[in-house]
This record gives C-alpha cells, structure tokens and sequence, in this order.
C-alpha cells in the first residue's frame, strides 16, 4: 500500500520532470497529453488504494514510513512521510479525478497557446503540491504542499503574464496568501513549543494536554491561514483578482481544489478545534459573513467568471460555517459537490468564453469575451455547454435533489441544531442570493436574444472540452444522491465517520424534514425572482439598478474593500518604505557614516599644512626635534 | 589526529595558483591565466569535497588538525601558532567558498576584459584569505586572513567596478578596519589578561576557551567592564562584515560597485565571516556577555529583518536590492545565534550556505543581464520572459528560494531559524515571520517588473538567452538550493555535535529551556 | 702616544655638526647626499673610537652595518637623484615638493 500512496504523489511530479527533460524532442500538443496522462495514471492508482483501503482503514490511519528525515536537531524531529485515512484519500480522489478532467478540458483550451508545455508543467506541478498537502503526514509537509500550490497559482494567474494586470493579481494572490501563512507559520511554531511534535498522530494525541488559552492561540494562528488560502474575510481579496488566469485553473485551482486546503487543514486538525474554547464560533461567524458578504457581491457582477469567483468565497464560508459548528463531515461533504459543480461552472465558463474569443475574431468584434452583457441566447447555439451549465447552476443554487442541495442543507441543518439561529438565518439568507445570482447568470448567458454578433456567431466547443462537462454534470447532479442519502447517515457520512467519530455531535430533537423544506423553498424562490427579472422581465432590471442605485454600487464595486487596503496598508507601506531608504537609510545611518568621514577630513586638512613638501623643512624639524631630545636627557629629566 | 595537511592544501593552494598566474604566464597567453585560474579553483573545490567526505560527522572535535610554532618572541615568551582546524561549524563553509569562487571565475571569463592577469591573481589571494578565516584556531592567525581577505575586495572593487567604485571600496575598506582594529585591540588584551594563567602570551583558541570554561571571568581578574568591552569589541567588528543594521550602509554601495564576482564573493562569503565570528568567538568566549546581549542583538537583528526588507522594497537598482535583501537575509542568521538553542544555532549556519548560495546565484544572474545590457535598472527591463525563458526559469527558481519557498533551501534555514527563535522568545519569532511576508513582497516586485508585462525597450528584443558557460555557472547552485532544501538534514547533521558543544559551553541551552 | 678617546669624540660631532649644516643649508641634492656621508661617517668614527676605548667589539660591528646601509643608500640616493634630474631638469631639492600638503 505504501508504494501506491508514494506513487500517486509523484507520478505528477514525475510528467513535470518528463516535460522538463523532453521539451525539446515532444511536440508541444502531446506534452500536454503527457501531463494528463500522468494525472489520469495517478487518479487510477488512487481508485487501486480506495478499493484495497476500504477495509484497512476503517480501525485506524494507514501511515507509511519515513521515506527519509527531513530535519532532526534535538527535539525538532520532520520525517518525510505519508498519511492515508478517508479524508485525505476522499480529497486525493477529488484532486486527482477532477483534476484529470480538468487535464483533458485544457487540451482543447490551451490547444493553440504557445505556451501550452508551460501551462501542463505547471498544472501537474500543481496536482502534486496538492497531494502533498493532502496527504503529507506532518505540518511541515501540510505547510510545504501549501505554499507550493500557492506558488503554481502564481504562475497561472500570471500565466499570460504579457499584461502587466495578470502579473499584478498573481502577485497579488501570493502576497495575500503569505500573510495568511504568517499566522499559520507562527500556529505551526506554537504547536511545536507546545507539543514538541509536528507529526499529526502525535499532536492529536495530546490535545488535551494543552491549556484552552494555547489551544485557542494555535487555532486561531492555523485559521488565519485558512482565511488567507481560501479566501476568507478579511484576506479573500486575492481570489476575484486571480480570475485572470486561464479559465481550467480557475475551475481547478481556485475553485474546486486549492481553495479547499483551509477546510482541510481544520478538518485535519478537528481535535485541536473542538478541544478550543472560543475559536469554533469565530471560524463559524467568519464563515457565514464571508459567504453573506461574497455573495452580495455576486449578485451584480457583470463578468461571468467574477460571478462564480464570488460564489467560491462565499461556498467557501459555507464550509468554514460548518466546521465552525463542528459538522465536519457536512464541511467535507460539501467540499466534495463543490468540487464537482463549481469546476462545472468554471469550466462551462471556460467554453463559452472559448467560443466567444473566437466568435469575436471572426466577426471582427472588440469585446470583452467576459461580459454577460455582450452574451445572451447562448443555449441553442451551445446546447451541451449550455444544459450542463444549467446542471451546474442548479446545484449550486441548491435546487432540490442536486448534489448542492443535500451539501448545504447539511451544513444549515447543523447549524440550527446546533443552536446557532443567528447563523442560520445569515446562512439561508445567502443561500436566497445564491440561488439569484446563479440563475441570473445562466439566464443572461444562455436565454433571451443575443446582444452581440459575437453571440449570434458563437458555437459549441470541441469533444475534449464537453466531454469532462457532461462528467462533471453526473456528478453535480447526482453526486448527493448517491452518497448524501439518507440524510446525514449516507455513504459519505460512513465513510468519513472513523476519521471524525471522537468529535462528531449529533444534533438531534428538530425535524431535519422541516428544514429541508424551507431549503427548498428558498432556494425555488431565489432562482423565480432571476427567472422573473431576467426572463419574464416583471422588472426592468436597469430600473432597478436605478431604484437601488447607492446599494448596487456599493455591491458592484465590491464594497471598496480593495480601496480600502489601497489606502489603509498598500499606499503607506509604499510611503514608509521610499521614506526608509530615502531619508532614514540615505540621510540618518549613511549620513553619520559618512560624517564622522567628513569630520576626519576637515581635521586632516589643518594638519596637513604641516606638509610643506621641502626636505631641508623636515630635516630642520628633525634636528630640532634632536635636540630637544638631547636636551631633555642632558637635564636629567627637567 | 590527521597531519597530512588537506586543510593547509586548501588554504594554500589558490595561493600557489595565484603566483602561478601572476609569475609564469606568459604575456599574452590570457586563456591560459583564464584555464589555470579556473582549474586551481576546481582543485580546491575537489579537495574541500574530499574534506567533507573524510569528516567525522559524530565527533565535536576540531577535525583535520594543523598545529605548528609559528613566531615565537621573547625567548618563548610569547607565542604564534599556525593552528587551523574544522568541525561541524566551518565544515559547509570551506565547499561553499571554492564553489562560489570557481563559478564567479567561470562567469568572469566572458565578463572581465582588462587586466585579466591581476584579476584572477586577486581572486585566488582572495580565496585563500578567506579559507584561512574559516579554519584558523589561533587568534592572531584568524586576525591576519581576516584582513588580508580586505586588500583584494579593494582593488577587485576599484580597479573592476563601476562609476562610483573608489567611493565605494574605500567605504568598505575603511568601515571594516574600523571595526576590526577595535578587535585587534580586544584580542591582545584578551592575550594580555591570559599571561598569569598560561605563563606566556598565546593566542590558542582552545587556550582561550579552556580558560574561559574553567572559570576566567568568575575569577574576579577581570572586571565586568571590561568584559562587555572585550565582547563588544569584537562584536563590531563582526556586526560590520555582516552587516547588522545599523551598519550596513557600506554594504549596498559596494554591492553596486562591484563587478559581478565580487559582488559574488563579497555576498556568499565575506559576510558569512561576520557571522562566523560570533559563533566561533564572541560567543563562546564571552558567555555571559553573548546571553545579557541577545535580547539587543536579535533585536537589532529583527530591525534588520524588517528594515532590510522595506528599504529593498524602494530600490530601484536590482543590486542595490539584492544588497538590501542580504541586510534582511542576514538578520534572520543573527537572529538563530541569538535565539543560542540548538535549532536556532543550526538554522544559522545552514542559512550562511543557502544565502551564499542564492544572494551568489542572484548576483550571478543579474551580472549576466548587466552584460548583455549595461544597466541595473529595474525600469529597463520588463517583459524578458519572452525573450530569455532559461534565464527566466533560473531567476524564478532562486528567487523564490530567496523568498523561502518550501522545497527550496531558503525555506529550510529560516524555517528552523523561526522556530529556534520561536522557543527562546515568542516575539521575536512574530516579528521576524513578517520579515518573510515582505521578503515575498520585493522579491516578487523586482521579478514581475523585469519578466512580466510588455517588452517596453526595444533593445530588450533581441537579447541573447543564457549560453552553455552561463548555465554551467548556474546549475550547481541551482542544483544544491534545491537538494538543501529537499534534503536540509543531510547538511544540518554534521553540524549538530560541534553545536551541542556550543552551547554547552556558553550554557545555552540552560537559559532557552523554559 | 695614544691620542685620548675624548678627542676622536670631539672630531666625531664636529664632523657631525658640519654634515648637518649641510643637510640643512644647502639645496644641491648631491651636496646634501654628501654631507649626509658626512654624518654617518662621523657616527662611524665616534663607534670605533669608543669600541676602542670600551674594548667591546659591539661598535665596530655597528660600523660595518652602517657602511653597508651606507652604500645602499648611496645606490638608492643616487638612482633617485637622476630620475629627479631627469624629470624636473634640476637637482634643487626645494623644487621638488610635489608632496606638499
């Protein structure tokens, strides 16, 4: 079992090196089948590990050994080596078979990229960080897998890096990131002095050694860099900005799987969140606000892609949510239908800007390809698109039966039960604007008339591209059925119930039907208010734009949040640094440097007329000099 | 234990090929003084890998022992030594400066026209000074390699570099005689009190460190004062090479100055010397200084850290920069002493090669672009992806280990810098994390303004990519910042005898246990 | 009979006094070459003169140094002297004071 683990981490890591070595002799279109064969080869193997571990891992963790030391100096002991229980295999499974398809969909998008060896080098590169970060056996290991997935969307954010704003939101993401990793550096560093291990089985053994006070300081540190990973309030900035990538990393990347790793990170430390006094509720609040607040944004977005960014932050908080409240499988459930619906959505995305691009060279249009005002009537002339793109929309609004609805449910179910009315109310609140939002946007794109010629002209996207669609849409449909019934004890609750069993509360004495209605309900009308707006037209929607014109600006532009980082830390920081090395390192330390130099010098020139540069003058003053000498001896001393 | 003398070997060998160019090459025959200087620097390197296989990794003892008379006065009275030795502390630092010094001649063949012949003679003299710094055990021999390593830098400043290089090398001379004069006085002192004891002048290390351990500064035949005096005489003088903040500002003008190499040498190696010196001297020889005076050191370190990172930031010259992020780089070394546990301590030495092998590769890069396009400005460049992606890729790969990316050296020193300093003082750790943040945030300034966006000067077009001499230059450091920080064990473990036993000596431990 | 020890001394600084004089009053570089010979050989002959009356061999081993240094410097001094002649045209040491401060 343990060579299987070793293989599925670095066959990834393995097409990186092979499209290294072999980029002179591969043509570029099979370097890209190469990277998806490697992350095919690898979703296989990890189909291999799930069916043998089945049984083998329902008592205990399977942890393999030390494949080297990495650092040992005194107590600082990091073994290199591997932990597979159902969690991380589940997300290993997500990483490795969504991030097949996502392979497959990129060798019809990138086709005619030039650069498309260094878009494959990067994706596997970033298949295995996220495999090291799953199923690395140690902190160390997490954090590495972490910042390494935080390097590869760097450079898929700034992938066409010829614009100079895709490399400034590139930037932008890894910068945010690093001061997410700052408190989780400090959480790590904590976890050792408190501990003295970083290896998982031994943390959680001792949880409960710790003082409440440690225990809340390390997770609130470890959260931090949650919030900076995935896109929590206040450092979610990052993640709009990085739609500026090529659209399967969006799908991939930051929607479907890296921004995921702050869910997982808490879900792996569960026994150190429920051993915390306070910061389960300030996960939980931050959670639900960042998915109220990302998902008023949502709602008038105008770029396809900025909408379904929106909705990541905001489905992301739903997850926070619900490991707030300790319903850890509900967090990993709807991480798993997330995955498959929202790289649905990007992907769909994906092809329908695809084919705008090319609809908008041929009819010499100047768009911009991401514009749902220039779209419009998109479904007869997209139909696979189009109706998995409805699948998608479905399931994240949280439509009856789709997998989003099961998932979020869930996580609202515990909630109540948990006693968190306030919670639930932000909870099903933004679950009304989802609901919106996404119907708005399936309906602007792909109802109604075209309003550009580009629209008229576009049309479907190849196999390779639709054909992972029509995948994903089987389980975005799907995928809650199959593994979310009944409700709260199906597979996937099985499945996951050894790895969360010690932490695991059972809300009990409401009736979960009754929810489950009021969900339904929701989440109908959310999606007939966009049917009556934007289909219907009961209302003009520029009319309401006008009506609500201070809310709907404050919403369209984001609630100023990025002005207000500009003003607040940015521009100072830029300030303090130019006034730094302009007039503290320049005038203050080099000045008296270069001061007490200049008072040498003014002293030398006064000696120096001592110089007077005729011989029979010094020789004069040695004599002198002689017999003053001569003198003093003679007189015995004065 | 060992006499057959590989460290004199190492010592002395650039010296001979020194000679060897400077006397028996005839007039021009330049490719053979280029051949020679390059092959005297790979047969030191191949001796100083041999050392590294030879060494003992379990033992604390000075290794390779040479301990010969060297001056003796005052009928025996007063004696000098030739002592060198290594152990865990030094062992890293002798491959790291013959690696560095065969790849900065390597690149210097296609970079330094005039003067070949004093050139690589100054280098090698160089090299020489400098491995004698790292394997001296006597005092006075440490003092003598210490500034003969000035006198090359000065005239490979001033006669090969650029606008403003006398400005800059006198700067530099003078800034560290200034310090190491005060050290000088503090070692003949330090000699002086020591004669009741030894009943003669001596300036043998062990010696020292066994008069210090039995006891010298209990005793009462020192002052306290004087002490402190001692200590911080040699402190400066280290506290200058390093540079600590606030005595760095020679640092950046003579990293400007400088021609490529020497921005090499002076980056991966000198500035080690500074931190050198005060784990194999002015700690152990000076315990209780060294514990009262940790809280200010690394908090000058940590100023460094974050005021190093912020004036980077504003630069617009790459060297100055890079200058700059030495400052910071270098602080994150002075803190881990500081912090005096044995992760802290060995995060130290470890981070001594990945900057000398990151800041060197960084210097080496920005050299190749200087070459091809005779400016250091930030605002020149843009866009270069495009034209010259190998040079991209190897810029990406040391930057981001400059920035301390996991899987890259960088990451792994800081990272058991950070949670050494963690255990001794949870503060200091705080503050200097953020220290990585901005690192992320200069780093990634200077990379995206220069590969990023649009082509913006047409000369930038036709660039030539690296070719196969550059690459050569380039892999092993590339190669070895990826294997520390895979496999950062491999290359802390030897080390951790020789640090057991230093902090045993300055009682470490003791004070960080909590 | 012996002419008495004090009397070599007497001749020694006269000799001396009149070297120096020299040194000091005259501007011929090669005058004032001489009269530093002068000198030397005045401190010469008061070490063999109180080598001799001391009988201690240490002074007459002092002259011998001194007469090599002596002809060392004559060697060194004179090629200075030339090269000074030659670049600036005169032997008068009051031109050459490039070294003024």
């Amino acid at each position: 079992m343990a060579t299987l683990v070793w293989l599925i981490l670095l066959i990834p890591l393995a097409g990186v090196v092979a499209n290294l070595a072999l980029a002179k002799v591969l043509p570029k279109r099979t370097a890209g089948w190469l990277a998806t064969a490697a992350v095919g080869v690898s979703f296989a193997l990890a189909v291999v590990l799930f069916m043998q571990a089945r049984g083998a891992l329902k008592e205990h963790a399977f942890v393999t050994d030390p494949l080297y030391t990495w650092v040992l100096i005194d107590t600082l002991y990091v073994p290199i080596q591997l932990l597979v229980d159902q969690l991380s295999l589940l997300m290993v499974l997500v990483v490795t078979g969504v991030g097949f398809l996502i392979h497959v969909y990129s060798n019809g998008y990138m086709a005619h990229d030039e650069g498309i060896r260094r878009y494959f080098v990067y994706l596997n590169l970033f298949v295995f960080s996220m495999l090291l970060l799953v199923l690395g056996a140690n902190y160390v290991l997490l954090f590495t897998g972490w910042e390494l997935v935080g390097l590869c969307s760097y450079l898929l954010i700034s992938f066409w890096y010829t614009d100079p704003k895709n490399a400034a939101a590139g930037r932008k993401a890894f910068i945010v990131n690093r001061i997410g990793d700052f408190g989780f550096a400090l959480g790590v560093f904590l976890i050792w002095t408190t501990f003295g291990s970083l290896v998982y089985t031994d943390v959680f053994e001792a949880a409960g050694t710790a003082t409440p006070a440690t225990l809340t300081l390390i997770t609130l540190l470890l959260f931090v860099g949650a919030t900076g990973k995935s896109a929590q309030l206040p450092l979610y900035v990052w993640l709009p900005d990085a739609m500026a990538g090529p659209t399967p990393v969006s799908a991939l990347i930051h929607a479907a799987t890296m921004v995921t790793a702050g869910v997982y990170m808490i879900a792996r430390s569960h026994a150190l969140y429920a051993a915390a006094p306070t910061t389960p509720l300030v996960v939980a609040t931050i959670g639900a606000l960042t998915a109220i607040f990302a998902a008023s944004i949502a709602i008038t977005q105008l770029d396809i892609k900025k909408v379904l960014a929106y909705s990541t932050v905001s489905q992301l908080g739903y997850m926070f949510l619900a490991v707030g409240v300790g319903a850890y499988v509900s967090a990993i459930f709807h991480l798993f239908t997330h995955a498959f619906f929202k790289a649905l959505l990007f992907l769909g995305s994906g092809s329908v800007i695809h084919s705008m691009e090319h609809a908008a060279h041929e009819t010499g249009e100047h768009i911009d390809p991401q514009d749902m005002r220039h779209m419009g009537g998109l479904l007869k002339r997209m139909p696979q698109t189009g109706w998995t793109f409805l699948i998608g929309a479905a399931a994240l609004a949280g439509l009856p039966l789709t997998s989003g609805f099961f998932s979020k449910d869930e996580i609202l179910a515990q909630t109540f039960f948990g006693g968190h009315t306030l919670l639930y109310i932000v909870g099903a609140v933004t679950a009304f604007l989802t609901a919106f939002y996404s119907f708005r946007q399936f309906f602007m794109v792909f109802t109604g008339e075209p309003r550009s010629k580009a629209a008229e002209h576009a049309h479907e996207s190849p196999a390779v591209m639709t054909v992972p669609l029509m995948v994903l849409a089987v389980f975005a449909l799907g995928a809650g059925l199959v593994f979310g019934l009944p409700l709260e004890n199906g597979a996937i609750h099985h499945w996951l119930e050894p790895v969360f069993h010690d932490v695991l509360e059972h809300h009990e004495g409401g009736n979960p039907m009754f929810l489950l209605v009021i969900s339904s309900v929701i989440a109908l009308a959310g999606a007939g208010l966009a049917y009556a707006i934007y289909v219907l037209r009961a209302a003009d929607p520029e009319a309401l734009v006008a009506r609500f014109a201070p809310l709907y600006r404050l919403s369209y532009n984001k609630f100023y949040v990025d002005e207000l980082y500009g003003a607040l830390f940015v521009r100072p920081f830029f300030a303090l640094a130019a006034f730094l090395a302009f007039v503290v390192d320049k005038l203050v330390i080099d000045g008296a440097v270069n001061g007490v130099a200049t008072i040498l010098r003014l002293g030398s020139i006064v000696l120096r007329r001592l110089q007077m540069g005729y011989a029979r003058a010094y020789a004069l003053t040695m004599a002198l000099g002689v017999l003053i000498l001569v003198a003093y001896f003679l007189s015995g001393g004065f | 234990m060992n006499q057959f003398g590989l460290l004199s070997a190492i010592i002395f060998v650039p010296l001979l090929g020194a000679l060897g160019i400077a006397l028996f090459v005839p007039r021009n025959r330049m490719n053979w003084v280029r051949g020679l200087a390059l092959g005297t620097a790979l047969v030191d390197l191949a001796l100083t890998i041999w050392l590294v296989a030879r060494f003992d990794p379990t033992s604390a003892d000075f290794q390779f022992v040479e301990r010969l008379p060297w001056i003796s006065l005052f009928g025996g009275n007063a004696t000098f030594l030739y002592y060198v030795g290594v152990d865990g502390i030094s062992l890293w630092l002798l491959p790291l400066t013959a690696l560095l010094t065969a790849v900065a001649i390597l690149f210097s063949w296609g970079s330094i026209q005039t003067r070949e012949r004093e050139y690589y003679t100054l280098l090698l003299v160089l090299t020489t000074g400098m491995m004698g710094v790292f394997t001296a055990l006597d005092m006075f021999l440490f003092y003598i390699f210490w500034e003969v390593v000035l006198i090359p830098m000065y005239f490979l400043i001033g006669v090969w570099g650029s606008k403003n290089r006398i400005y800059a090398t006198v700067k530099f001379v003078l800034y560290t005689m200034a310090g190491s004069a005060l050290m000088l006085a503090a070692i003949i002192t330090f000699a002086w009190i020591l004669v009741p004891f030894t009943q003669q002048l001596t300036f043998d290390l062990t010696v020292w460190k066994q008069a210090v351990q039995s006891g010298l500064w209990e005793a009462g035949v020192v002052s306290d004062r004087m002490e402190t005096l001692m200590f911080l005489a040699f402190v400066l003088a280290f506290a200058i090479k390093v540079p600590l903040f606030p005595f760095h500002t020679w640092l950046p003008n003579a990293h400007v100055e400088a021609p490529t190499a020497g921005s090499v040498i002076l980056a991966g190696v000198l500035l080690k010397m500074g931190t050198y010196g005060f784990v194999r001297f002015a700690m152990p020889l000076f315990p209780q200084a060294s514990q009262q005076f940790a809280p200010i050191l690394a908090g000058l370190a940590i100023v460094g850290i974050l005021y190093g990172a912020a004036v980077a930031f504003a630069q617009r010259d790459i060297k100055s920069l890079i200058a700059y992020s030495s400052v910071s780089h270098m602080g994150f070394v002075v803190l881990g002493l500081a912090a005096m546990n044995p992760q802290g301590v060995s995060g130290s030495l470890l981070q001594m090669v990945n900057h000398g092998l990151s800041t060197g590769a960084l210097f080496l890069l920005i050299g190749m672009m200087y070459d091809r396009r005779h400016t250091r400005e930030m605002s020149e460049y843009g866009g270069l992806w495009k034209v010259v992606p190998v040079y991209a890729i190897f810029f990406l790969i040391v930057a981001l280990s400059s920035l301390g990316l996991p899987g890259l050296n960088g990451f792994a020193g800081e990272f058991m810098i950070l949670i050494g300093a963690f255990r001794a003082n949870h503060w200091w750790a705080g503050l200097a994390t953020f220290g990585v943040v901005l690192g992320a945030v200069y780093m990634l300034w200077l990379y995206g303004n220069v590969f990023f966006g649009p082509i913006t000067k047409p000369e930038n077009e036709t660039l030539a990519d690296l070719n196969r001499r550059e690459i050569l230059a380039l892999v092993p450091l590339v190669a070895l910042i990826i294997l520390i920080g895979v496999a950062p064990h491999m290359f802390t473990e030897p080390m951790q005898p020789s640090v057991a036993r230093l902090l045993q000596e300055i009682g470490g431990t003791m004070l960080t246990m909590r | 009979m012996p002419v008495p020890v004090e009397q070599y001394l007497l001749l020694g600084a006269v000799l001396f006094v009149i070297g120096m004089l020299g040194v000091l009053l005259r501007r011929n570089a090669i005058v004032i070459f001489m009269s530093i010979e002068l000198m030397l050989n005045a401190v010469n002959l008061t070490f063999v003169a109180l080598a001799r009356h001391l009988d201690s061999l240490d002074g007459q081993v002092f002259v011998f140094f001194v007469m090599t240094v002596a002809a060392a410097e004559v060697a060194i001094g004179l090629a200075l002297i030339v090269a000074i002649f030659r670049s600036l045209g005169t032997s008068d040491v009051d031109d050459a004071h490039m070294l003024r401060g």
